[in-house]
């Protein structure tokens, strides 16, 4: 017996959301299972990982918290995804946008700097994750270098000056040689929404960016380009639109959005600058950005329940001696789950017994 | 052994990992199908291979356990690109997640353990030529193996009917369906060929190059095996010109780094990755767009009825 694989005509939303919610509770079965071969309660597991931090306060602010960055990140990576580009590097450019931003707060650490502190900071993370993100957009367009390929490598470069730059030059001389910068003033500090609250105002501008991708995507002619660049390149240049254009502005905003994920996190939740400031935000962005169809309320949505993944694995680490590779391993079988699923959505399965069928 | 030998040897090692997940993926890249979970099916084959090394003491399980992993790996990616025509960037990227995060699991009882170095294969007569005899006839079997598998690949896919096969199946698929060649089938081949060649190499790292796991331990050698075939134009002997090219940098990096010149060893740790971005940045100026690449390259296969 064999399969074979008709491309569908219609595909409709509702088609396409039940296709996420399936892949995933497949993605939670399977789950299960090796959580089952290694000994444990999936039960227990599933309690763990998921019923516990909805039902606590202080886990749903974490979760806020948690999604900020990647949905912010994600959000990114729908341009270029949609562009059919592949910025697989946002984590490089997360890590450049708190640098260049954190070098700010640095700057203007103890002197009596004013409110201009902050928002410039914020600047200039989108500019330097935006910078570094157009690093393999400009190899990219000009010499015809594989983006793939070079955006993750910049990944390691940023890392490792982010290492170099908190081992060295910025780390605090009070602070008994841990390699970490002082801790940012007040006015270089992205402050809570609620006074009391843990959520910064980075979940803000996650909404914002949603509601205005939305716009971009739905309404504008730039969101149509994009979505003919991906779906149709030749069509798309018999149009008149460039492709390199389209790819330039693709990873600038997506470098800018994932670098403002990074200053935001580090001025609003970290509060100085350390080794490492991730743990794989942007890797998990591409998880999203998937789960959530490239689509910016679905990419809202999946944010938080991977933020559940992440607060889940934390909890069932101290809990249930659950090692925190799970939660990556899982993130892994969702992203095959969701694109299993994305191909029963565009193409219709039939199973073709020998000699019958064709 | 002078320190200049000791460094030509070490060069060979950090050499053989690259080489062999690279030949692996050229071959399936030459099939037409583009598989970016090496960095995960490499970490999968380290992290089974120590384990079952550990386990039964034997060297020759750990490979075969790191090559059947890699080969499971690939399974899996295959059924998604093949079975469900999924789209192959996506599908590749969640193996390297799914890899990063199982090889931790399955690593995780065995971080602390050491394995023995293996003993070098000692060709006589020609181990005593000054120099070169000790660097090119006293390896280990894989570095051998490697260079057998370099040859190996060069002869099927240049030399043999099913090696043509395969090449016009990457070069377009739609034609060579219309003239009844086995698309799926092959590329199904392909695909598990990678994926063991991705695990040998991981079992390399983890029993013959560091001797130990730690989580992570590719430390992105996935993803230059990938550039490597880019840089050497989907050409099996410049594959093998290209993994001693990045061995050679790697492993001067970290002499630079003892050697303490005053350069931050951070910088050179960036050495490797930039010089993946140079040679990929060489390559294009001098040639144009990826040249050689096969047509159908990552682009899903469904059959027109």
């Amino acid at each position: 017996m064999r399969f074979e694989l008709t491309p569908r005509t219609n595909s409709s939303t509702v088609m396409r959301i039940f296709a996420s919610i399936a892949a995933f509770i497949t993605a939670f079965l399977i789950a299960g299972f090796v959580i089952w071969l290694m000994g444990r309660s999936p039960l227990a597991a599933f309690d763990v990982y998921v019923l516990q931090p909805l039902s606590d306060p202080w886990s749903l602010q974490e979760l806020i918290v948690k999604a900020t960055p990647m949905a912010l990140i994600a959000i990114g990576l729908s341009y270029c995804f949609r562009a059919n580009l592949w910025n697989i590097g946002a984590e490089g450019q997360y890590v450049i946008g708190a640098v260049l931003g954190g070098w700010l707060a640095l700057r203007t650490h103890g002197t009596d700097a004013g409110l201009w502190v902050l928002p410039l900071m914020l600047l200039l993370g989108i500019l330097g994750g935006a910078l570094w993100g157009l690093i393999p957009a400009f190899l990219k367009t000009r010499f015809g270098v594989n983006e793939i390929l070079t955006s993750l490598m910049l990944v390691y470069v940023a890392q490792l000056t982010l290492d170099y730059l908190v081992r060295g030059p910025w780390r605090d001389p009070q602070g008994f040689n841990f390699p970490q910068s002082v801790t940012f003033d007040p006015a270089a500090t992205l402050p809570p929404i609620l006074e009391a609250g843990r959520v910064h105002y980075g979940a803000v501008f996650a909404a914002i960016a949603v509601v205005v991708t939305a716009v971009i995507l739905g309404r504008t002619l730039f969101g149509y380009r994009l979505k003919l660049t991906g779906d149709a390149p030749r069509a798309a240049r018999f149009a008149g639109f460039s492709s390199k254009a389209t790819t330039l502005a693709v990873f600038a905003i997506s470098g800018g959005l994932a670098g403002l994920a990074g200053i935001s996190e580090v001025s609003g939740q970290i509060g100085q600058l350390q080794p490492s400031i991730s743990p794989g935000y942007g890797f998990t962005a591409i998880t999203v950005a998937f789960l959530g169809r490239l689509n910016p309320i679905g990419i809202l949505v999946a944010s938080l329940v991977v933020a559940l993944t992440f607060i889940g694995g934390e909890s069932a680490q101290i809990m249930l001696k659950l090692p925190l590779d799970l939660t990556q391993a899982f993130q892994g079988i969702l992203l095959l789950c969701v694109l299993a699923a994305d191909a029963m959505v565009s193409y219709r399965i039939r199973f073709v017994t020998r000699g019958g069928g064709k | 052994m002078t320190t200049f030998e000791a460094i030509l040897l070490t060069i060979v090692t950090a050499s053989t990992p690259l080489l062999i997940a690279a030949l692996g993926e050229l071959v399936t890249e030459r099939s037409g199908v583009l598989n970016l979970g090496v960095e995960g099916m490499m970490v999968m084959g380290a992290a089974c291979s120590f384990a079952a090394a550990v386990t039964f003491d034997s060297t020759l399980l750990g490979v075969a356990a790191g090559m059947l992993a890699g080969a499971l790996m690939a399974a899996l990616f295959a059924l998604l690109v093949l079975g469900f025509a999924a789209n192959q960037t996506g599908s590749g990227l969640a193996l390297t997640i799914l890899g990063l995060g199982l090889s931790g699991l399955i690593g995780a009882p065995f971080v602390g353990a050491r394995r023995d170095p293996i003993a070098p294969v000692d060709i006589p007569v020609l181990s005593d030529i000054p120099i070169v005899g000790r660097l090119f006839f006293e390896q280990d079997l894989f570095v051998y193996a490697s260079i057998v598998l370099t040859v190996l690949v060069g002869l099927y896919l240049m030399r043999t009917r099913s090696g043509l096969t395969l090449r016009s199946i990457g070069e377009n698929h739609t034609s060579a369906n219309a003239l009844g060649l086995p698309v799926w089938r092959v590329r199904f081949w392909a695909i598990l060929f990678g994926g063991a060649c991705a695990g040998l190499a991981g079992a390399y790292l983890a029993l013959v190059y560091t001797r130990f796991w730690s989580p992570g331990m590719t430390a992105g050698r996935g993803w230059i095996a990938l550039a490597l075939v880019v840089f050497a134009a989907w050409r099996p002997g410049w594959v093998l010109v290209g993994a001693y090219i990045f061995g050679a940098a790697t492993v001067l990096q970290l002499h630079a780094q003892a050697a303490q010149f005053g350069v931050p060893s951070q910088v050179l740790s960036a050495v490797p990755y930039l010089a993946t971005i140079v040679a990929l940045l060489l390559l294009s100026i001098r040639h144009g767009r990826a040249i050689g690449a096969p047509g159908s390259l990552g682009v899903p296969f469904v059959p027109d009825r």
